[in-house]
């Protein structure tokens, strides 16, 4: 090894360390404790795992970023690899910047192409499958243990305090306390072999911080369960489809610990894995129908099979929650990588004229808040609510901010008429717009034995849900619910607005979020300054569209192909003058986290050319 | 305009049930069905089944899908919330409306088309899902609304109106329901008013999936000499082997039955399901040689009718997922919301 590094280049608490595995080799718990045991320092850590569409044997990675000031979005090159993975060798040793650090397993010599395809990093050889013939017996020790040797030399390199890693393993393995002392044995074996002959710490180190505070780390989807068991959903449908389904099984194992009944061990929530997203979303419709809280959770190809029942849930106005995991497209495409294309697809879900409300959560605090409030915002407008999340945001560990819950909060459940409302009325009529806001009121069956029934549908009818094709009638309905898509913009969560009176500035929305700050500081670091816009729901509130009319030029930034917010923007504010004039997509869609270097480089490319434009000579316009 | 209000004046001998209430409490709007459709025959038992169940009118969830059969909700029980759902969906519909209100009966109506080809899938999964219900396929293997097409339960050779004969097996949904756990499985005839009225208040009763397919011909479309689910048809091939009815618990015993035919099983509630065999060996508690005698007796162009398979201690939904005996749509607050203590741990849990 080289000279160990001087104090002036060490770099604490700032790092990209890349784990390239074999799925289905038990490496993702180890790596989930190397970042975790980070977080415990007070470090503010995130791990995304890159993996593929298969159970065992492909390749499969982990990239943890280590950021003291926050920045926390998806990073690209790596500063560390831990090649583990002989089949993805080549690709791992070329993702890492100069000067970082390739750590691999030097039981086997390494072949001479490979040891010299970069003279610009250090490699550090440990014997993991050497030192542990040694110490364990059964081949499917060794196997496992690998990944935890590992994670003990790291924590040598790194300067890692063992004794969080070693309560990690306490936390892991709680229950099972034979396991204990063995992985206790092999973080010993990897950090005593680091001391002992790798001589040196690694130039990137971590130290203990107050950077974390009282957050926490937690995945999209167990946090939007939790929103939706605290919103009191009841009733959740749903078909296994990647990476949505741990949102339904985390509301399952919470619903059994928080929703059982202590006298007779009877759960107060029901969980179904339907045969398919119809019957899924099916069963939502009728559970809303009757008055219950219900939702699905389900990803793209998921969302296009329920179109047919979104847009009779639309027109009968019935609440129901949709929880959309997105994920690069078409059905057999990318089922394991994260995009933000199922924008357009959820807005006007259905045949017809349909139009739904969409939340769109940027962090696991807010995928909690957005689930709970996706429930009242269904009953009071009695309709579908879709939650877009994705498979960055849903899947991963992020820092996040701890959930909160009002204890005096109650459930808006809407206009819901009950049997004493029912007897105060001369006539009930169910799509009438008695308050002026495009919503009716509503009666659930069984209410009362004369008032109130009435037969929903989905074909035409009139105030009082009396059948008819009367094409007055039929467009009385439909303007009754445009003003309904007026009252939701009042309802919804509003876009976040950072003014500084630029006269540019960035809009984005949903997992963007993780790169966009340290964007924005990068750009600022080169004179540019942005004002930034966090759309937080569709439809848009009188704020997006003012926003908008305040700046000259914006980039809309999303992690898809067709920029479909930004159509959105165009489609649903065309009367406010909103036009295509102001608004520039900048695009990311690789199936990867968007990172805030990309950008970083699209913004700056993109006024790098209006500047060559305007300096470009006029007559040349005329030549 | 389709929708015709009906006069509420009703005869003064009109029997009053239980509840003080006559058969005229049961119904609902005018049918707009072509004058002599089976479904509404269908329509009418479930208007006299409920009736003499002496059932709260109010208290039913009718749900359905889309074809002729599924407007029928529209014309019986005028006081219970009806949901025209999607084609061949209405079995996802009703379970998540089952799931949200265990109290409330739950008919589902659909068709052969709606349950046999579109929702061929929906069909399957909510018999084996076994939610408590009454499902009733109004079957008349044909499609009505768009005008004659063959569905799925048309049988190989039956013709079209115009003598074109289908070229398909037909899919037996009696014989699959029975297959795949049903645990109360009927089929009838909607021109034999006796035996369907008494199948419908036994399926209304049984604690668990019911289902009956009902023979309902298409006087449109389908009700001609080549078909096999004609008026004529069925009264030539319908064979009866057990008919089957509900008696209250505090009920005697009224009518006289041969000795030998009788058997009542004793529900959950005290009450009897009375069941008479007409076909002296057939057992509708084996589901197998069930559905092998059916088989049989389709080879030989014959229809077999009546309660074909009975399970009285079936587990349903609620029990499979151990819910609460609280409607799920009454559970406030205090009942869904963990509260701020929980939330504190959880949070915990993820530090």
């Amino acid at each position: 090894m080289k000279p160990p590094a001087k104090p002036k280049d060490i770099v604490y608490n700032d790092f990209v360390i890349r784990f390239a595995n074999v799925n289905g080799s038990g490496s993702a718990s180890a790596n989930g404790m190397f970042a975790h045991a980070i977080f415990r320092m007070g470090v503010p850590v995130t791990g995304r795992n890159i993996f593929p569409s298969n159970i065992q044997g492909l390749p499969t990675w982990f990239e943890v970023r280590v950021n003291e000031r926050g920045h926390l979005g998806r990073r690209d090159g790596a500063d560390i690899v831990v090649a583990m993975n002989a089949e993805t060798y080549v690709q791992d040793v070329d993702a890492l910047l100069p000067g970082g650090y390739l750590v691999f397993d030097s039981s086997k010599p390494m072949a001479r192409t490979l040891r010299t395809r970069r003279n610009d990093i250090r490699h550090i050889g440990i014997p993991i499958a050497n030192l542990l013939v040694h110490e364990f017996a059964e081949p499917k020790q060794r196997a496992l243990f690998k990944n935890i040797v590992y994670l003990g030399a790291l924590a040598e390199l790194l300067e890692i305090d063992m004794d969080v890693l070693k309560h990690m393993v306490d936390d892991q393995y709680r229950g099972k306390d034979a396991l204990i002392a063995p992985n206790y044995h092999a973080l010993d074996i990897g950090s005593t072999y680091a001391r002992d002959y790798l001589g040196e710490h690694l130039r990137f180190r971590v130290r203990p911080s107050d950077q974390v505070g009282n957050r926490i780390i937690v995945d999209g989807n167990t946090s939007a369960a939790l929103g939706a068991l605290y919103g009191g959903a009841s009733v959740c449908a749903w078909y296994p489809i990647t990476p949505s389904t741990s949102m339904a099984e985390a509301f399952e194992k919470y619903a059994a610990q928080h929703r059982k009944d202590l006298q007779t061990g009877q759960i107060k929530a029901a969980v179904v894995q339907a045969e398919d997203e119809l019957s899924a979303i099916g069963m939502v419709i009728g559970a809303g129908w009757n008055g219950a809280r219900a939702f699905t959770c389900t990803s793209g190809p998921g969302v296009s099979l329920m179109n047919e029942f979104l847009g009779l849930a639309y027109f009968a106005e019935i609440p129901a929650v949709l929880f959309d995991i997105q994920r690069a497209g078409p059905s057999t495409g990318m089922p394991t990588r994260t995009q933000q294309s199922d924008v357009l697809l959820s807005v006007y879900a259905s045949h017809g004229d349909t139009k739904h409300v969409v939340l769109l959560p940027s962090s696991p605090k807010e995928c909690f808040d957005f689930a709970a409030d996706a429930f009242d915002l269904a009953d009071r407008l009695q309709t579908p609510v879709l939650v877009l999340s994705d498979l960055d945001l849903g899947m991963n560990d992020h820092l996040s901010e701890p959930f909160e819950w009002d204890a005096n909060r109650r459930y808006d459940r809407g206009k819901v008429l009950s049997a004493d409302d029912l007897d105060r009325m001369d006539q009930f009529s169910r799509y009438l717009d008695v308050d002026g806001d495009g919503i009716g009121y509503r009666t659930l069956p069984g209410a009362h034995p004369e008032k109130g029934a009435f037969f929903t549908r989905g074909t035409s009818r009139d105030e009082h849900a009396t059948y008819t094709e009367a094409p007055d009638a039929y467009i009385r309905n439909m303007e009754r619910l445009l003003v309904k898509w007026d009252t939701a913009k009042t309802v919804v969560p509003k876009a976040e607005i950072d003014e500084r009176g630029n006269d540019m500035g960035v809009i984005y929305y949903g997992s963007t979020d993780a790169a966009m700050g340290e964007a924005l500081e990068l750009l600022a670091e080169h004179g540019i300054q942005l004002d930034a816009m966090r759309i937080r729901a569709v439809p848009f509130g009188d704020e997006v569209a003012r926003f908008i009319a305040a700046h000259e030029t914006l980039f809309v930034v999303e992690q898809n192909r067709d920029g479909q917010m930004r159509q959105l923007l165009i489609a649903e504010l065309g009367q406010h003058g909103v036009g295509s004039h102001s608004l520039h997509s900048i695009l990311y869609y690789g199936g990867l986290a968007i990172s805030a270097g990309e950008i970083y480089e699209q913004i700056l490319s993109w006024l790098e050319e209006r500047m060559r434009e305007s300096m470009r000579p006029q007559v040349l316009k005329f030549s | 305009m389709t929708f015709v209000t009906k006069p509420v004046a009703r005869h003064p001998s009109l029997k009053v049930n239980e509840l003080g209430l006559t058969r005229r409490d049961y119904e609902g709007s005018v049918s707009t069905l072509c004058a002599g459709c089976g479904h509404d025959s269908v329509s009418a038992a479930i208007v006299s089944a409920c009736a003499e169940l002496g059932l709260p009118p109010h208290k039913f969830l009718k749900i359905s899908g889309i074809g002729c059969s599924s407007k029928t909700p529209n014309y019986f029980l005028g006081h219970s919330h009806g949901f025209n759902s999607v084609h061949g969906r209405m079995p996802s519909v009703a379970t998540g409306a089952s799931l949200a209100n265990k109290e409330l009966y739950c008919l589902g109506i659909s068709g052969d088309g709606d349950s046999a080809s579109i929702g061929l899938g929906q069909f399957a999964h909510i018999v084996r899902r076994r939610i408590n219900m009454l499902y009733i396929v109004d079957n008349n293997g044909t499609y009505g609304l768009t005008k004659g097409q063959f569905s799925a339960t048309n049988d190989l050779g039956s013709t079209s109106k115009r003598g074109v004969p289908n070229l398909y097996e037909p899919i037996d949904i009696v014989s699959m329901a029975m297959q795949i756990g049903a645990t109360f499985v009927a089929r009838s005839f909607s021109g034999d008013k006796r035996q369907l009225v008494g199948l419908i208040k036994a399926g209304l009763m049984h604690r668990g999936f019911s289902f009956i397919d009902v023979i309902s011909p298409c006087v449109a479309f389908n009700n001609h000499g080549g078909s096999t689910k004609s008026f004529a048809h069925m009264r030539n091939m319908q064979r009866e082997v057990v008919s089957a009815d509900y008696v209250a618990s505090e009920a005697e015993m009224t009518i006289d039955y041969e000795a030998g035919q009788l058997e009542d099983i004793t529900m959950p509630d005290g009450a009897r399901l009375r069941l008479r065999k007409v076909h002296a060996d057939y057992d509708p508690h084996d589901r197998l040689r069930a559905i092998n005698y059916l088989g049989e007796r389709q080879r030989e162009g014959e229809v077999v009718t009546g309660l074909l398979y009975v399970e009285s201690e079936a587990k349903n939904t609620h029990d499979i997922l151990n819910l609460v005996d609280a409607p799920l749509n009454s559970l406030d607050e205090d009942d869904l919301c963990p509260g701020v203590g929980a939330l504190e741990s959880i949070n915990q849990s993820f530090r």
